[in-house]
């Protein structure tokens, strides 16, 4: 039986789509068998994160319209085999889902993933609490920045009351704290919330602090999940948190501000 | 090469900014069209199956469809699994 999770933040542009795509792909590195789904309709873009936008026919609405398979509609990824990608209809909009659609679906991915992760869209309407109330998991994606910590917290109030384990009154969604665009000079100057400081406030297991680095905005200008750029400290972190939610003791790495030599002090140059 | 990029002691990386502006101009270009026309694949996919089924019995689960969305060029394959030579043997002659 496959793991819900849904990647989740409330504010928008924290690094969802990116952490679902590095996530799902570090877990299907693993051996595991993934699917993730968009649902973000009406404004897809896990299909270009992922690279797979020239090859998306059909669509989860397609699909709970009875208009497509659900096998049609999964886009095989070619460099990691056991992941598949389910992308949102770009062009009708989110009253299309409707929560038997969703729930057809995920049962029917449940016979043959182990995970299936959900990308949420920003906001707490319809796509958002669609794609969080099947979950049995959370990612709470947070930006160490006070809009971002706050909306956290307003979603984590949501996974405690809206979602079906809520609703059922089973054990509550396990959730996990991952920071991202966390950049330790700018702590140490005092610029930024310290790790510290985001984990007392919201309170929840830490999975992982992905530290700013520029290879995020060159794995999406190309497509590739950034867990695919090994020489990246964004993507040894994304792998290091796949290793802890698979149960694995992984020291946290990237907290402390990287010792620049003389060279890269003199001619610039920021974390890869 | 400059004596200057010595000191840069950084390998040259292939720019992935001309990437993303093509990537965008292909998938856009196809979203433009999509806006002021109804989306046909679902329609022509069904229209298609039906008129192959009117000849030979298969089975709709098995069809795959893929597309590559190109900038001059896409390319949209319709797989479909035909039943074998057992299954669409007339009756009489399994018969004899």
């Amino acid at each position: 039986m496959a793991e819900v999770i849904v990647v989740t933040s409330g504010k928008g542009g924290v690094g969802k789509t990116t952490s679902s795509a590095a996530f799902a792909t570090g877990l299907a590195q693993r051996g595991k068998k993934v699917v993730v789904i968009d649902f973000d309709v009406g404004l897809r873009n896990l299909d270009l994160i992922m690279g797979v936008e020239r090859r998306v026919v059909f669509d989860i609405v397609n699909v709970i319209q009875g208009e497509a398979r659900l096998n049609q509609a999964l886009i095989r990824d070619k460099r990691v085999d056991t992941l598949s990608i389910l992308p949102a209809s770009q062009t009708r909009d989110k009253d299309a889902l409707t929560k038997e659609g969703v729930g057809q679906i995920i049962e029917e991915l449940a016979k043959d993933n182990d995970y299936i992760l959900c990308d949420s869209p920003a906001g707490i309407e319809k796509g958002a609490l669609l794609a969080l109330y099947f979950a049995d998991q959370a990612i709470v994606v947070t930006n160490p920045e006070v809009s971002s910590v706050r909306d956290s917290d307003r979603i984590l109030g949501v996974l405690q009351s809206k979602s079906k384990r809520a609703e059922d009154k089973k054990d509550p969604v396990k959730e996990h704290l991952l920071v991202t665009r966390y950049d330790p000079a700018r702590v140490e100057k005092g610029e930024m919330l310290k790790l510290d400081d985001i984990r007392e406030i919201l309170a929840i297991p830490l999975l992982g602090v992905i530290p700013e680095s520029e290879s995020v905005l060159r794995a999406s200008n190309t497509g590739t999940p950034v867990v695919m750029d090994a020489e990246s400290v964004a993507g040894q972190a994304y792998k290091d948190a796949v290793g802890r939610f698979l149960g694995e003791k992984v020291e946290h790495r990237f907290l402390e501000p990287q010792k620049k030599g003389i060279f890269s002090r003199l001619f610039g140059g920021r974390a890869a | 090469m400059s004596w200057l990029d010595f000191f840069k002691a950084r390998k040259p990386e292939p720019a992935s900014a001309s990437q993303a502006k093509e990537r965008l101009q292909i998938v856009l270009a196809h979203e433009r069209i999509g806006r002021t026309r109804e989306d046909f694949l679902p329609k022509l996919q069904q229209e298609i199956v039906a008129v192959v089924a009117r000849y030979v019995a298969i089975d709709p689960g098995r069809v795959n469809v893929s597309l590559d969305r190109g900038g001059d060029m896409s390319t949209l394959a319709i797989e479909i699994e035909m039943p074998g030579p057992q299954q669409n043997r007339p009756r009489h002659a399994a018969a004899s």
